[in-house]
């Protein structure tokens, strides 16, 4: 279910890592308990993120959520489909779905974070 | 019920629905009177004769659902009967036909009205100064926040944190947020009631206020309510409380002999003015002797001589909320109501208000989770956990209700309690309705073990069915546009 | 008079079926110290009796009915055409509650939709919410607005806008440590006459400027010179907030159409009588990028699965009850019917109806203004009026005011209130109401006006 190559947070969201740089999302459980998303509110190219801090909001109908960076860095890509099609977020959760795309600050950030298994021991731990 | 055009749909032009005077001079221009540059070239409002805008109209009003149709037992709304004297009163043309800034000598009789309602309010709550100036709840409760801001500014004391109940009304935390105060959330108790040793640990110098709701968002009375306030007072911080459940108390306690220090009313819920789709409602700011300084200004005054005058001589008030009196008419209608009462009417209402919702409590919580197994005041919060169980959410039980012929109850509030169901018959239903409530709400419990598509499906009677939020949100269309 | 259908028999029965002897132990949880206290309340009031003594508050009242009335100032005793009351009267508008369950709301959301079409096609704006407290209230949301989107400190206001809903703006800014940077517009000459300083608000703005607000006509009544105002904030950055009476907007070029980027204004002269101010309604409209920044109630149009046309409330996570302490206003209920109101006559007004309503009030204020005053009386500005215009006295407003009532009118706001260097000028606003005929009447009272 959470693909195993990508680290998560507990705040549900997922990481993948590549070189010095990650692409962001939010996991399925993220999507599946906001519903249908409507509005996706990211960080300009450029900004920079820090790791536990708010940097962006998901909308659904009924519902917000923050964005909780899980690493620091400087934004260097934000998918500007989810404008358009925000439903993205639901229908390709890991894949078009995603969100920002990170230069890491501090690669060594990155392995404090969950992986799959630790992740869905969370997941199914909320779910009982 | 066919579908209704928008009213630009039904223009035709050179048609009017209004009978205008005749322009004077009229052989000559606008352009002699304002400059050419400054004048309106087109106005693309729609062109329609009375009788089509009044057909328009009163179809649309018969796809609403209104406390005249049927019982709307929003929890935490009041949905009272909206009595029609308090229609006649509002409209008569001594109270309506009066403009704000009329000398005070020719509107004696709306401050004489003011002062009196202030006093009665005062009196019913516990309170020695009110303010009826806020025009709904909200901005009462934001005047009554920015009074204790206020204040602690004046003694010099910083304090950064207001302590809200997790079961609390959203406003309460945007509330705080406006006064620059940082939510601090605090879990409820085992009973329903809040946890009075986790707002014992939050509580400190740096603490300005705890906003409690009193009963609170579950229905039920904060028993430790009066700890609560000496807890806070010996903290140096102020109790607000939310008075939208100001229905199960009437006559039967007074906010400000449990220590409250400020208090606002909805006088749209508990003194029966009309909901009117939203809106307008009127807020009562209540505060005791310390914060009286602050209440916004212009004020009414009684002068030696029993005439009445509004002052502005107020230094230290907040400022002003509302752009004159406040809202005048529901003031009028908030007053009648009153008179109409007495007290012992006023008693009745708490009274009857808790009686039927205690009965509502004892005829469903065989069929549905009840929380907290006490007794509630004037409305009752039940989980549709169990319902959820069998794939039947309380947004479908909500939507079944419907086709019973009913308003669906508050659902999904207080967010402390799962699938929340808030019902709030207040005291103006009578058994029978209460009982055919009960019916409908039983069938529903049923179906929802044997026939689940039932609830899913609707509502089935109604002009519309459930509609596509989401598309709503996603891709906003928030006004017509002709077509091109 | 009791509105309680359950008797004495029909509470005995539930007693039982709650299993409590007395409606007293439902009461229990409250402490015994303070229950049941005395209310010190005048006993009740049969229905007849009730409307007998509010009508002997009323009597005590001169109600404008009887009166021929000058007054305005933001506030306006406008005829509005008898089937808005009676259309606002019916029981499935005036007794139900916030749309929360589109199904049964269709009414009220249709109609808000159609109000918000309105508003916007009124301002020249793109999108617009379902109403705000008041005008004064939706321009301290406006700034706010403006403050929120920007991250800038500085609000720069036209001194020449409602002081009213400025001492608003600046209550809702204070505890945000913000405030309001007025600037003074305009300058009294010797000769009493009120003149427009050029340049003057331009020049205030700079790139810490979050907004300018300025009023269309203006306080006083008449059009400013704006160009120059857009051209420096578009310059700057800033946003333009232009507080607009909609009742005008049938002559004059709307706020979108010179630049604004919100509009903000007072709707109730154009849904009953003054009510002695309140309640109103504000109207709020932005252009189409804050849409996501509205505060307030927004109604949207969509589909349900049988492809059905519907309206639902949207966009809700802006507000109070979803987002909390990240909300950036807290409001709740509205003026839902206030708006409604707005919406029924400006459906029969029209577009050809609101040009005439609105060219009547220009033509009586110019037709007041064109006659002769009496002597010590002056029209007191040259620039462009619209409905209303300051009058320079040969002595105390205030007192000319009191002759004026004697005699059976209502005069003008006195300036003096607000500004004490104008003790001597009255603002005297012009309706479809106050024709040739009162014109003559109110000249003919200020001649022998004793000051």
């Amino acid at each position: 279910m959470n693909p195993k190559e990508l680290k998560y947070t507990r705040e549900h969201e997922w990481i993948r890592v590549e070189g010095d740089e990650c692409t962001i999302g939010i996991t399925d459980y993220a999507q599946e308990e906001l519903g249908d998303v409507v509005f996706v509110e990211l960080p300009d190219v450029g900004a920079a993120i820090f790791s536990d801090k708010p940097f962006g909001a998901v909308e659904s109908v009924k519902a917000v959520s923050d964005l909780f960076a899980p690493v620091s860095g400087e934004v260097v890509a934000v998918n500007g489909d989810l404008d358009n099609a925000p439903e993205t977020v639901n229908t390709e959760t890991y894949g078009d779905g995603w969100m920002i795309r990170v230069k890491l600050s501090d690669p060594g950030e990155v392995d404090s974070l969950m992986d799959s298994a630790a992740y869905q021991k969370l997941v199914d731990e909320l779910r009982s | 019920m066919r579908s209704e055009p928008l009213i630009y749909e039904l223009s035709s032009p050179g048609r009017v629905g209004v009978d205008l005077p005749v322009l004077p001079e009229a052989d000559r221009p606008l352009s002699d009177f304002l400059p050419e540059a400054e004048i309106r070239e087109d106005l693309p409002l729609p062109e329609v004769s009375q009788v089509d805008v009044v057909r328009h109209y009163v179809r649309l009003s018969q796809k609403n659902f209104s406390i005249d149709t049927d019982m709307y037992p929003l929890g935490s709304c009041t949905m009272k009967y909206n009595p029609k004297v308090n229609e006649l009163t509002a409209r008569l043309p001594g109270l309506s036909v009066v403009h704000p800034m009329q000398a005070d000598e020719q509107v004696q009789g709306c401050l004489e009205l003011l002062h009196g309602l202030e006093r009665l309010i005062g009196e019913v709550a516990g309170f020695p100064a009110v303010s009826l100036q806020p025009a709904a709840g909200a901005q009462g409760e934001l005047t009554g926040m920015m009074a204790i801001r206020a204040h602690l500014l004046l003694k010099d004391e910083t304090r950064t944190k207001v302590l809200i109940p997790e079961s609390a009304h959203g406003t309460n935390p945007a509330t705080a947020s406006l006064c620059g105060y940082e939510s601090v959330a605090i879990p409820n108790g085992a009973y329903g009631e809040i946890d009075f040793e986790a707002l014992r640990a939050a509580m400190g110098e740096e603490v300005a206020a705890v906003m409690m709701t009193v009963p609170n968002t579950l229905g039920i009375f904060e028993s430790r309510i009066r700890e609560i306030c000496d807890l806070a007072h010996s903290a140096g911080a102020f109790v607000y409380c939310d008075g939208a459940n100001m229905n199960a108390m009437l006559g039967r306690v007074r906010p400000g002999d449990l220590g409250i220090d400020v208090m606002h009313l909805n006088l749209h819920k508990t003194f029966s003015t009309p909901h009117g789709g939203g809106g307008p409602g009127a807020g009562a700011l209540c505060v005791t002797e310390e914060l009286e300084p602050y209440l916004p200004a212009p004020r009414v005054v009684r002068n030696d001589d029993g005439s009445f005058s509004r002052s502005v001589d107020y230094p230290i008030s907040i400022g002003q909320v509302q752009g004159h009196m406040g809202n005048f008419g529901n003031l009028v209608r908030a007053y009648t109501y009153i008179r109409s009462l007495g007290a012992e009417g006023l008693r009745e209402i708490a009274d009857v208000a808790v009686l039927n919702a205690n009965y509502l409590r004892v005829n469903l919580q065989d069929v549905y989770d009840l929380p907290h197994d006490r007794i509630c005041m004037h409305e009752v919060v039940f989980s549709g956990r169990r319902q959820k169980a069998k794939g039947v959410r309380t947004l479908d039980i909500a939507k079944r209700l419907i086709d019973f012929g009913f308003h669906p109850p508050t659902v999904y509030f207080p967010l402390i309690v799962e699938e929340a169901l808030m019902i709030e018959p207040t005291e103006t239903e009578s058994r029978e309705t209460l009982d055919r409530f009960i019916e409908a709400m039983r069938t529903i419990a049923e179906e929802a073990e044997t026939d689940p598509e039932l609830a899913h499906a609707a509502p089935t009677t109604t002009p519309v069915g459930r509609l596509d939020e989401a598309t709503a949100a996603r891709k906003p269309d928030l006004r017509y546009r002709p077509p091109e | 008079m009791s509105y309680v259908p359950n008797t004495e028999r029909d509470r005995r029965i539930m007693l039982e079926a709650i299993g409590v002897g007395e409606i007293d132990d439902l009461f229990a949880d409250i402490p015994a110290e303070v229950r049941d206290p005395k209310l010190d309340i005048p006993a009740a009031m049969s229905e007849l009796e009730v409307v007998r003594h509010l009508s002997d508050l009323a009597a005590k009242n001169a109600d404008l009915g009887r009166w021929t009335s000058f007054l305005g100032a933001g506030w306006y005793d406008h005829h509005v055409a008898a089937y808005v009351d009676q259309l606002l009267l019916r029981s499935e508008f005036y007794t139900a509650y916030t749309p929360y369950q589109a199904e049964v709301s269709q009414g009220t959301l249709q109609a808000i939709y159609e109000f918000q079409s309105f508003i916007c096609d009124l301002t020249g704006l793109d999108v617009a919410n379902a109403s705000m407290y008041d005008g004064g209230s939706a321009l301290a949301e406006a700034v706010a607005l403006a403050l929120n989107a920007s991250g800038r400190g500085r609000v720069v206001m036209a001194d020449t806008v409602d002081p009213v809903y400025r001492k608003i703006t600046e209550t809702y800014l204070e505890p945000l440590d913000g405030s309001v940077e007025v600037v003074r517009n305009w300058e009294l000459d010797s000769g009493g006459q009120l003149i427009e300083k050029q340049g003057a608000l331009a020049g205030a703005i700079d790139r810490e400027t979050a907004c300018v607000v300025f009023q269309r006509p203006n306080f006083f009544g008449w059009l400013e010179e704006t160009t120059e105002v857009v051209a420096a904030a578009t310059e700057a950055g800033a946003m333009v907030i232009v507080v607009a009476d909609p009742a005008m907007l049938g002559v004059l070029k709307p706020p979108g159409e010179i630049g604004a980027e919100v509009a903000v204004g007072e709707l109730r002269h154009l849904v009953g009588p003054p009510s002695f101010g309140g309640p109103g309604a504000g109207y709020f409209a932005t252009a189409a990028k804050h849409m996501r920044r509205l505060p307030g109630r927004i109604v949207g149009r969509t589909k349900d699965d049988q492809d059905r046309t519907g309206y639902v409330l949207t966009l809700q996570t802006r507000e109070q009850h979803i987002r909390r302490e990240r909300a950036s206003s807290n409001i709740c209920t509205n003026e839902a019917l206030v708006a409604l109101g707005a919406t029924l006559h400006l459906a029969g007004l029209g577009r050809n109806g609101l040009r005439q309503f609105g060219e009547l009030c220009v033509r009586h204020a110019h037709g007041a203004v064109e006659g002769n005053w009496p002597v010590g009386f002056a029209v007191a500005t040259e620039r462009p009026i619209v409905r209303e215009f300051p009058v320079k006295c040969p002595g105390p407003a205030a007192e000319v005011n009191r002759s004026l009532r004697e005699k059976g009118v209502i005069g003008g706001f006195e300036l003096g209130r607000v500004w004490p260097e104008l003790s001597e000028h009255l603002l005297l606003a012009f309706t479809e109401k106050t024709g040739p005929a009162e014109v003559a009447c109110l000249k003919a009272a200020l001649e022998g006006a004793a000051v």
